[in-house]
């Protein structure tokens, strides 16, 4: 895989910076996120979070099993702040 | 992992760092920061990025002037490669009731006199600096243009880097599961990677800093409380301040990488360390958000979470060694502005672990104010 794609397509972060921030001591996803706002985007790590896990445990050496998963957090998709403020939906 | 340190800080978020970074540019190097997850990982990284100084008592404006006057200077002075993404479009504070309005002008009197340039507007005025804003009800709004955001992860990174290249070791995943005691003295502390000797501990631990605060038989004048926030798509400029209500409880701004980052008090929240979600949050704040900024109503919310707020009865943090623990020093119940007022705590709390004189006198933020009952209230907390 070349370093210079595209993986975090919301944030538009190379293979090459996540590989970097990596290396630079972020051990897991949310660590990550924080220091280069991989996942943050609309999707919310929907996309690229299992190649970025591919990547953490490329060049940390942990497995799969260890590696925490990114911290889920609502809405599934992203919503207008309209359409939340109108709230149950069988109010409609 | 080193088994003895002179200082031991329990907290990975801003506070410990920074308390950190201070330590060992006066000279103490031998410092361990204990973090049980990830640096930020606590309120540090969930907080609302917000920094004002705006506040209604002496010591919430003191130190959180002192600390814009650090921020401004950040990068250069931590030698950080990124930006910290300090913004100051300012603080707009909205005006709903008279008495919201007689208290604005008593903040701005003190403000103004410890040299904070707020003041107080009219709904036009604040109209012209938030064009989207719906003056519908609004009486006037506190405004000071050199309040803003800073990016807490960053700023938490900035701190650390620097402390790291002075010698400070900084061990994350690892956390403090008690304190040993000999009489009142400190002798170590026990952690799940190993035992450190050392005779200081910083309880720097956020919204668990009342468990910290357990570990050498003290009942803290603290208690967590969740606080929900929620974060939009990204957008081009739109809103260059932070525009808050206390009348309504919530706060709204557009941070640098253009997502609109708002959130709310709930009067009725219990105290504890949850830090789930409720889609009752997410109702209540779009409703409200929507009836102040209209245009931001078709805003797609990406992303709800929450954090905690460590309160004290006055909303005022406690900075101060325990005078029955002898080197144990609190840097605790931020009540929700840690991170505004973080460099200048950084400064002040190494200054008194090591005995120094110190830069700006604190001695009103101790512990026993609450039980001489000498007690100044913050009014303007969201």
């Amino acid at each position: 895989m070349k370093d210079d794609i595209i993986l975090c397509f919301c944030e538009d972060l190379t293979r090459e910076e996540i590989r970097t921030a990596i290396k630079n001591g972020a051990r897991t996803f949310d660590e990550l996120k924080r220091l280069i706002r991989c996942g943050m985007g609309a999707c919310q790590g929907k996309t690229c979070e299992d190649m970025i896990q591919r990547e953490i445990m490329d060049i940390t050496g942990q497995k799969r099993d260890e590696l925490p998963l990114p911290r889920r957090r609502p809405p599934s998709v992203g919503i207008s702040i309209d359409d939340a403020g109108r709230g149950d939906a069988d109010e409609e | 992992m080193k088994n003895s340190a002179e200082v031991v800080i329990i907290g990975g978020g801003v506070v410990g760092c920074a308390i950190a970074y201070n330590l060992a540019k006066m000279g103490c190097k031998d410092v361990v920061v204990l973090e049980k997850e990830y640096l930020t990982s606590g309120a540090t990284g969930r907080c609302g990025a917000g920094i004002r100084q705006q506040w209604g008592t002496e010591m919430n404006c003191r130190l959180s002037k002192a600390s814009m006057d650090t921020f401004e200077q950040l990068n250069e002075m931590l030698d950080y490669p990124v930006d910290i993404e300090l913004k100051q479009d300012g603080y707009l504070i909205l005006a709903y009731e008279e008495k919201e309005i007689e208290q604005f002008k008593k903040n701005i009197d003190l403000q103004n006199r410890l040299g904070i340039a707020s003041k107080l507007i009219t709904p036009p005025e604040a109209q012209e600096i938030v064009p989207h804003l719906n003056p519908e009800g609004l009486l006037g709004a506190a405004f000071c243009g050199r309040d803003g955001h800073a990016n807490p992860f960053h700023v938490t990174q900035a701190y650390a880097d620097a402390a790291r290249r002075l010698g400070v070791k900084i061990y994350t995943y690892t956390e403090c599961q008690d304190i040993e005691m000999k009489g009142d003295k400190i002798t170590g502390v026990i952690t799940n990677r190993g035992r450190i000797n050392t005779d200081k501990v910083v309880n720097a631990a956020g919204g668990y800093s009342d468990l910290i605060g357990n570990m050498v038989g003290l009942d803290l004048p603290v208690y967590s409380e969740r606080h929900q926030i929620m974060v939009t798509e990204p957008v081009n400029p739109l809103q260059g301040p932070m525009v808050i209500s206390f009348y309504h409880h919530f706060y709204c701004q557009q941070v640098p990488h253009g997502a609109f980052i708002m959130g709310q008090g709930d009067p009725n929240e219990p105290r504890g360390h949850n830090i789930g979600h409720s889609w009752q949050f997410l109702q209540e704040l779009s409703q409200k958000i929507g009836r102040t900024f209209p245009v931001l109503r078709q805003l797609r919310i990406v992303r709800q979470w929450s954090g905690l707020y460590n309160m004290t009865p006055d909303s005022q943090p406690i900075l101060c060694e325990v005078p029955e623990v002898p080197g144990f020093f609190l840097a605790i119940g931020f009540s929700g502005h840690g991170f505004m007022i973080a460099p200048m705590t950084g400064t002040v709390l190494a200054e008194m672990i090591l005995g120094k004189e110190l830069s700006m006198p604190v001695e009103k933020l101790d512990l026993g104010r609450f039980d001489r009952g000498e007690l100044v209230l913050e009014p303007s907390v969201v």
